[in-house]
């Protein structure tokens, strides 16, 4: 019969008489991709990881019978002495003086690059007309581009000799080392713009239209808008672009390594020569160091450190965005 | 259909009747538009519109969706000028005066029609610096006339009761009809002369619509009324005018008994019949 014919030809193609799973190329090559997939996913998990295992046997429990960085050094004279001259015949291990050039330079970054980087952000999103945000955009993000070491010589070779010490020695009378703090801060702050400016348009333009018209309605100016109403429903998102900008700002390395020096004074003049927690490590892995000694090993110290203060950044921005979302439809 | 809406109309007449008396005179003309049309770039959204609204009342704007009247709405206080590309010909007048005219301030106008909008936009402040918002940005300063705006924009947005205890709470964590009155609150405490609603009430639950039905009623004794609404029973509660748009034409605009119980025009019949939209 020609029907029963047209109803059995379709069945010669699905030869499984059964739903039970069976071998098949295309089944092995889908759980080939989901486990190189997650080989990816991993990568950045297990590098983590790695990364804390190395600094936490180097500098806390060391595998017998190696000794470990604070077992050589207390944690007391670590963050209590203010000497640091781990290269000197007389060794002193205070990291305050390195973390002091640390948060000095992140500070003169911060008072500089979060107002600007806010500013723009403002200006992107509620001032610049289509045009005028298609061209100033992409030039924010060829900054985000520009490798650290440029900004690193335009610090040395432009910003102190051209900018600080015409003001501030030859006009105020300051004394400006040619390496110094103000200028790797200041430079620091300009590569936080972008980032700043980039995260915080995100979060500005995610303001509803509504509340913009609301405050328009009630006679407020452009300016009321922005700085009033749409800033402040922002301000989970930027407090988070400012917390990532610190930390990113925290761990710089090129930039301070070649304009502030490497004289771990603690000091918080910004014109003197200082060292950083990250122009320490650069230093002493450069290679003349012997692995071993308890020198090699206050790199870890400080490294860990160093990452404490990040993570502890990275997890309070997590905390603000969730604590202080506004939630809009 | 019609005779509920008679009926509605019907037991709304007294009230009517008795405004109607107290005040002899008939109203004067607040808000006028002479020949109007709008343009969202190539778009005509709205077609020569000429129309008087009186002071002191209720005008309630119908019409199917995407029929121009919160588009019209926009217009009397130039809420539209924030949109690219934007434009209209023609004239409104509040009071005589063009606000389209080239020397007009309009944060001087929007502070004279506030404006509360279908979805309630409380800012992410307190109850308080919601309300003083808009006084504050006029310059005022002083915390006891802050206070004192609060409190009694509160009191005319019928609020003030349920939140007197927690002004420094966020307004966000008002419910929703709680929010659409701090928005009429917020509107009020710049002391406007005309108060522009669009859909005020769409997002309510019943309760909340009656609410803010009262309100309205309430409200027009000292305040020039629009109100655009997709709900025709809401219309025929609680305004006293009513106009009809239509594809961005006004078809109809008369006392809102008229309109709905002997429209002159067809389409408005049939708009209100429920035979379309």
């Amino acid at each position: 019969m020609s029907t029963s014919e047209a109803i059995v030809k379709p069945s010669a193609v699905a030869t499984s008489p059964t739903f039970a799973r069976r071998f098949s190329i295309s089944r092995a090559k889908e759980q080939l991709i989901r486990l190189s997939l997650l080989c990816c996913a991993l990568i950045s998990i297990l590098t983590t990881v790695g990364i804390i295992f190395v600094l936490i046997t180097e500098s806390i429990f060391a595998i017998p019978p190696a000794k470990a960085f604070f077992q050589e050094v207390s944690v007391r004279e670590f963050f209590t002495e203010t000497r640091w001259t781990p290269q000197f015949a007389e060794q002193h291990f205070g990291v305050l003086p390195l973390l002091t050039a640390t948060f000095l330079i992140t500070g003169i970054a911060a008072l500089f690059g979060l107002p600007i980087g806010l500013a723009s952000a403002v200006y992107l999103s509620e001032y610049a007309s289509p045009r005028v945000r298609g061209f100033i955009k992409p030039i924010l993000e060829v900054l985000a581009g520009i490798p650290t070491v440029v900004y690193g010589y335009f610090a040395l070779v432009f910003v102190t000799p051209w900018l600080l010490r015409p003001i501030f020695r030859d006009f105020l009378g300051f004394d400006v080392s040619i390496f110094n703090a103000a200028s790797a801060g200041i430079v620091v702050g300009i590569m936080i713009i972008p980032m700043v400016s980039s995260l915080s348009e995100d979060a500005l333009r995610a303001v509803p239209r509504g509340l913009r018209e609301a405050g328009y309605a009630l006679g407020s100016t452009k300016l009321d808008v922005s700085t009033k109403v749409v800033v402040p429903a922002a301000f989970s998102g930027i407090i988070a672009s400012y917390l990532l900008a610190i930390s990113r700002a925290i761990g710089e390395t090129m930039i301070v390594v070649i304009a502030a020096g490497q004289s771990p004074n603690l000091t918080l003049n910004p014109f003197r020569s200082v060292e950083t927690m990250t122009t320490f490590i650069v230093n002493v892995s450069l290679g003349d160091t012997p692995a071993g000694t308890t020198v090699y090993k206050s790199l870890y110290a400080v490294a860990l450190t160093l990452f404490c203060i990040t993570l502890m950044m990275n997890i309070l921005s997590q905390w603000v965005l969730s604590r202080f979302r506004e939630v809009y439809e | 259909m019609l005779t509920t809406f008679s009926e509605l109309v019907e037991q709304k007449q007294p009230e009517t009747a008795t405004n109607r008396e107290t005040s002899a005179k008939p109203p004067a003309t607040k808000i006028e538009t002479k020949d109007l049309s709008f343009f969202y770039g190539a778009n005509q959204a709205l077609f020569d519109v000429t129309m008087a609204i009186p002071e002191k009342s209720v005008t309630a704007f119908i019409g199917p969706s995407g029929c121009g009247k919160s588009t019209f709405l926009r217009t009397i206080n130039r809420m539209n000028d924030i949109i690219d590309g934007a434009h209209l010909t023609g004239q409104v007048l509040i009071a005589k005066e063009d606000i389209y005219a080239a020397n007009v301030d309009v944060v001087e106008l929007r502070k004279r029609v506030g404006m509360v909008f279908q979805k309630s936009t409380p800012f992410p402040k307190s109850i308080f610096d919601n309300i003083a918002y808009g006084p504050k940005i006029a310059g005022m300063r002083k915390k006891s006339m802050l206070a004192e705006i609060v409190e009694r924009s509160l009191k005319r947005a019928a609020l003030w009761d349920e939140v007197k205890d927690r002004l420094q709470d966020s307004a966000l964590a008002l419910s929703g009809g709680q929010q659409q009155r701090l928005c009429i609150a917020r509107a009020l405490a710049t002391d406007p002369e005309i108060l522009l609603m669009d859909e005020p009430a769409s997002a309510l639950d019943p309760v909340s619509t009656a609410r803010i039905e009262d309100l309205v009623f309430e409200l027009k004794q000292e305040y020039t009324i629009v109100i655009v609404t997709h709900n025709m029973q809401q219309a025929a509660r609680i305004s006293d005018r009513s106009a009809f748009f239509l594809q961005g034409r006004l078809i109809e605009v008369g006392p809102t008994k008229q309109i709905f119980t002997n429209p002159n025009e067809k389409q408005t019949e049939d708009y209100i019949t429920g035979r379309f939209g």
